[in-house]
């Protein structure tokens, strides 16, 4: 997020006009107010620091989030004669009011080399800074020690400030008040300042260092109140922060909610919260809790967006009780306008054992490419999903281009079906006819008429295309060499009279079907012709072979 | 593998290519491009990985790519190509394919040319004009061969405003990339599992040759040619699984590598170490593949350190006569001598690696968790 943060501060920066760096400039404090908030609970809730160090880390909360200082640092000590810096009494002030003594006192003892006439003023409040009590993370002081210890410096403190040893010099007379928690003399520093949780703590530091958790919240209210003074009202942020401070979780969620205008931050704070078991479950009323409910409207969010839908499969993943069927409908509505995004969705759902998207989307696809005359992707899409039922159509899609024109299209596919053949009966019967068509331009006749049979009698073939088979047949009937054995011709003569007799049931006057009655009625009576001769022949040649 | 650079850009990356060095140059690679997709607004994208151990003037990442400029795009880029020094192709998910003119001075890019048209649909119906996404492309100066999903290979000349030849319906699948063979012949692969020859100098729109994998009929992604010799091919399908081929021989595959678990989607020979393949796939990985015949410290698993190696013996389907003088580790039949070490180069799995390219020791990579990843140090 900090990379984030920089690149657009970069961008804000290098921006050309002024609108849309000031549009950059908001986003970054609004990121930087964001790490500010996560921070944060992160301290109060996840870390669940006792009483000493929770000082600790809180001003460690502080020094990462007012960064002027650390420039303010290096502008000072890069110039010739730091002491006589404008901003020197205001680093110096500022570096104390963060509790960042050490740094104070270097800053003291260059002033103190600089200036001899403040020089025994400098050093014994630098002696202060150095004998300030706190406890550091290795220390074994138990609180009471450290408070009595801190009483005693404090005392010490107080006895400079009565005997006025600091009256010469102003500024280092409202340092030693600082250091005594002196709230006055806080207030005077609301500048350097800042913000009210900037002074909450820089109270904590020098009035309460052993502040308990749950004392938090009281000293946070008064903070705010002091520090705004009447003046303005809270911020939305100011009452995040609050209610962090008062410890109340949901408090916090929901100002968030409300103050952020989208559910990221949000989803995945809580998230976190509930991975630490921190949140009970809270149920809403269509049962599930607020984690998932939050995770779910977040990556709801993320599939409106056009393009962070991949991760939004992730989070619906994550959530146990409506993310599965949440993604499932969420997944049939993306937006398909390129094969490559259809292969990455699919692999999505076949990842998950989502067979019904997987049919429909595919099914789209295949219908989008049956309407673009791309016969060999619609095919090759049915085959994904196994959907037979669209094999069927496109099955019956090249036969019907066969029956205009004469002739296949797209043989490449035809050719080469493969085991996909076997995906629906009409796709079989495609393949077998184009085989037959093969096997009667190579001049293998038996084979072919065999084949061509097995086609009819098998019943894969559909009534439509009966009779382009028999006429199929005709020419092998009217070879030279008798091709059918006569067990064949008996088949192909009761088909023929299958056909004819169903044609004969179901009739309607019209004047084209009386035209093409007689088409039908000269070829069946060319097919019957031709049976009838090729029976004779096959007769005769099969009695002979016996007989010889 | 440790100098593996990533930065997030926010945008899913589709293509990334480097852009070619002068002949017989020795440097080594600078700039690349890349292309978006998903988007709204999608762009074709220059960037540099400037010089090699320098730090920024203000401290900033060391060998981070910075982008030098970038172009709106009208539509996805499903692929991209550098067709000279300055030169661009890109190719849209609207059917257009459109020529970029890198200008050096300035540190811009401008359209150079464009064919609008270039893919679509037919309709039977009606002449309202659908578009139909470019799918692949491939450039030998000065012509440019396209295919797309409408099943059409057009061959443009650069300068020229019509197409010098277009083969209409040349698939009734989508056609998904192609690569050159000879310069008159190219291959291309589609999704029905067919690998399909075609030449130039015929007249007619059948391929010359057909090669398919009998069985399932998955769908082919990518294809690439050996930079050396010529006859060998290597494909990458929707199953993950890698195939080389000999299209003098047979219409089978040589060998059968089983590979990703997700559609594989590109696969590149190294340009000058050929005995090195990389592929990448939608299962959020990068594989290099090493068919380099002596390693002498081939028995040892352990001495790659931190990389996760396997190695793989062919595994080879039933090819009878390939001839044992072919110099080609990619084509060898002996399972036992001839191991394969495979190394996966991305630190993490991520979303899908969508592109990869390699030019020299470096190699760029760009995926669908909005990241390029930049190594130069491929064969450390």
């Amino acid at each position: 997020m900090r990379a984030c943060m920089e690149e657009m501060h970069q961008v804000a920066i290098a921006a050309k006009d002024q609108a849309s760096g000031r549009q950059f400039s908001t986003q970054v404090s609004i990121l930087s107010a964001v790490e500010l908030i996560w921070n944060l609970c992160e301290i109060l809730f996840i870390e669940v620091a006792p009483a000493g160090p929770l000082l600790l880390h809180l001003l460690d909360w502080v020094r990462l989030h007012v960064c002027e200082v650390d420039s303010l640092l290096a502008d000072v000590l890069g110039s010739g004669n730091p002491s006589k810096h404008e901003s020197f009494w205001n680093l110096v002030t500022i570096l104390v009011l963060q509790g960042r003594l050490d740094e104070a006192r270097q800053m003291l003892s260059r002033e103190a080399d600089a200036n001899p006439a403040s020089a025994d003023m400098c050093r014994i409040l630098g002696d202060l800074m150095r004998t300030m009590p706190i406890l550091s993370p290795g220390n074994t002081q138990t609180l009471t020690e450290l408070e009595l210890k801190w009483q005693h410096w404090r005392e010490e403190c107080e006895r400079h400030l009565q005997d006025n040893t600091f009256a010469a010099s102003p500024a280092l007379e409202s340092l030693c008040k600082i250091m005594l928690g002196d709230e006055a003399a806080l207030l005077e520093q609301k500048e350097l300042l800042n913000n009210w949780y900037h002074f909450l703590v820089t109270r904590l530091l020098y009035s309460h260092p052993t502040v308990k958790p749950i004392d938090l919240h009281f000293f946070a209210q008064s903070s705010l109140d002091m520090f705004l003074g009447g003046e303005s009202s809270p911020e939305p942020l100011d009452n995040i922060l609050m209610a962090a401070f008062e410890f109340d979780i949901h408090q916090v969620i929901k100002e968030c909610s409300i103050a952020l205008s989208n559910w990221w931050f949000v989803a995945h704070l809580t998230d976190l919260l509930d991975h630490c078991r921190l949140l009970q479950s809270h149920n809403l009323y269509f049962g599930s809790n607020m984690r998932e409910f939050l995770l779910l409207e977040y990556a709801s969010g993320l599939f409106a967006h056009h393009s962070l839908w991949q991760l939004g499969v992730d989070y619906f993943d994550h959530c146990p009780e409506l993310g599965r069927v949440s993604l499932e409908l969420h997944l049939e509505r993306i937006p398909l306008n390129t094969e490559q995004k259809a292969l990455k969705v699919l692999r999505i759902c076949e990842q998950r054992q989502m067979t019904e998207q997987v049919r429909s989307i595919c099914k789209i696809l295949a219908m989008k490419a049956v309407r673009n005359n791309r016969l060999g992707s619609a095919l090759s899409w049915s085959i994904r999903a196994k959907d037979a039922a669209f094999a069927t159509l496109v099955s019956d899609r090249f036969l019907r281009d066969y029956c205009e024109r004469g002739c296949f299209s797209d043989l490449d596919l035809i050719d080469n079906l493969g085991p996909a053949m076997m995906l629906s009966d009409r796709l079989t019967f495609l393949g077998k006819y184009r085989e037959f068509h093969r096997l009667y331009g190579e001049k293998r006749f038996s084979e072919a008429s065999s084949l061509l049979l097995s086609l009819m009698t098998s019943q894969i073939a559909p009534r439509s295309f009966w009779m382009t088979l028999l006429t199929d047949a005709l020419p092998l009937l009217e070879q030279k060499q008798v091709i059918f054995s006569a067990e064949q011709t008996y088949e192909l003569m009761r088909c023929l009279e299958d056909l004819t007799s169903r044609r004969l049931e179901c009739e309607e006057p019209n004047a084209q079907k009386l035209q093409d009655d007689d088409i039908e009625t000269t070829k069946v009576e060319m097919l019957r012709l031709a049976l009838a001769r090729n029976l004779a022949r096959a007769i005769i040649r099969e009695g002979s072979l016996e007989g010889s | 593998m440790e100098s593996i650079c990533a930065k997030f850009v926010s945008q899913k990356i589709s293509k990334t290519r480097w852009r070619p060095l002068p002949p017989g140059s020795l440097q080594t690679p600078e700039t690349f491009a890349t292309g978006s997709w998903d988007n709204e607004d999608n762009y074709v994208s220059l960037w540099s990985i400037g010089d090699y151990g320098n730090l920024d003037s203000d401290g900033g990442f060391e060998g981070d790519h910075q982008l030098l400029c970038d172009i709106r795009h009208d539509g996805d880029v499903m692929d991209l190509q550098f067709f000279d020094q300055e030169r661009i192709v890109a190719a849209s998910s609207t059917g257009c394919v459109t020529v970029f003119l890198h200008h050096t001075n300035n540190q811009t890019l401008s359209v150079n040319q464009q064919w609008k048209t270039a893919h679509h649909h037919t309709n039977p119906s009606g002449p309202v004009y659908r578009g139909a996404p470019c799918t692949g492309i491939v450039c030998d100066n000065p012509e440019i061969v396209t295919v797309g999903e409408d099943g059409r290979i057009n061959l443009f000349r650069v300068d020229h405003k019509e197409t010098v030849r277009t083969i209409d319906n040349a698939d009734s699948s989508t056609l998904h990339a192609v690569t050159f063979l000879r310069t008159p012949e190219i291959v291309t692969v589609n999704s029905i599992g067919q690998l399909k020859i075609w030449d130039f100098r015929l007249q007619g729109n059948e391929p010359a040759q057909i090669l398919s994998l009998n069985g399932d009929r998955v769908p082919l992604h990518c294809v690439d040619r050996h930079p050396n010799q010529q006859h060998v091919v290597a494909t990458g399908g929707q199953d993950g699984m890698l195939s080389i081929w000999d299209v003098r021989q047979g219409t089978m595959p040589v060998s059968l590598l089983k590979a990703h678990e997700a559609e594989m989607w590109e696969v590149h020979f190294h340009p000058s170490k050929p005995d090195h393949l990389f592929t990448c796939s939608e299962d959020g990985s990068l594989w290099h593949w090493d068919a380099s015949i002596d390693m002498p410290e081939k028995s040892s698993l352990f001495h790659q350190g931190g990389r996760t190696s396997t190695f793989l013996s062919h595994s080879i389907s039933n090819q009878a006569n390939v001839h044992q003088s072919v110099i080609s580790s990619w084509l060898s039949t002996d399972p036992a001598k001839d191991q394969i070490e495979i190394t996966s180069l991305l630190p993490t799995r991520t979303l899908s690696v969508n592109s990869l390219d390699i030019l020299g020791p470096c190699l760029v990579c760009g995926t669908d968790a909005e990241a390029i990843y930049v190594t130069r140090q491929l064969f450390s």
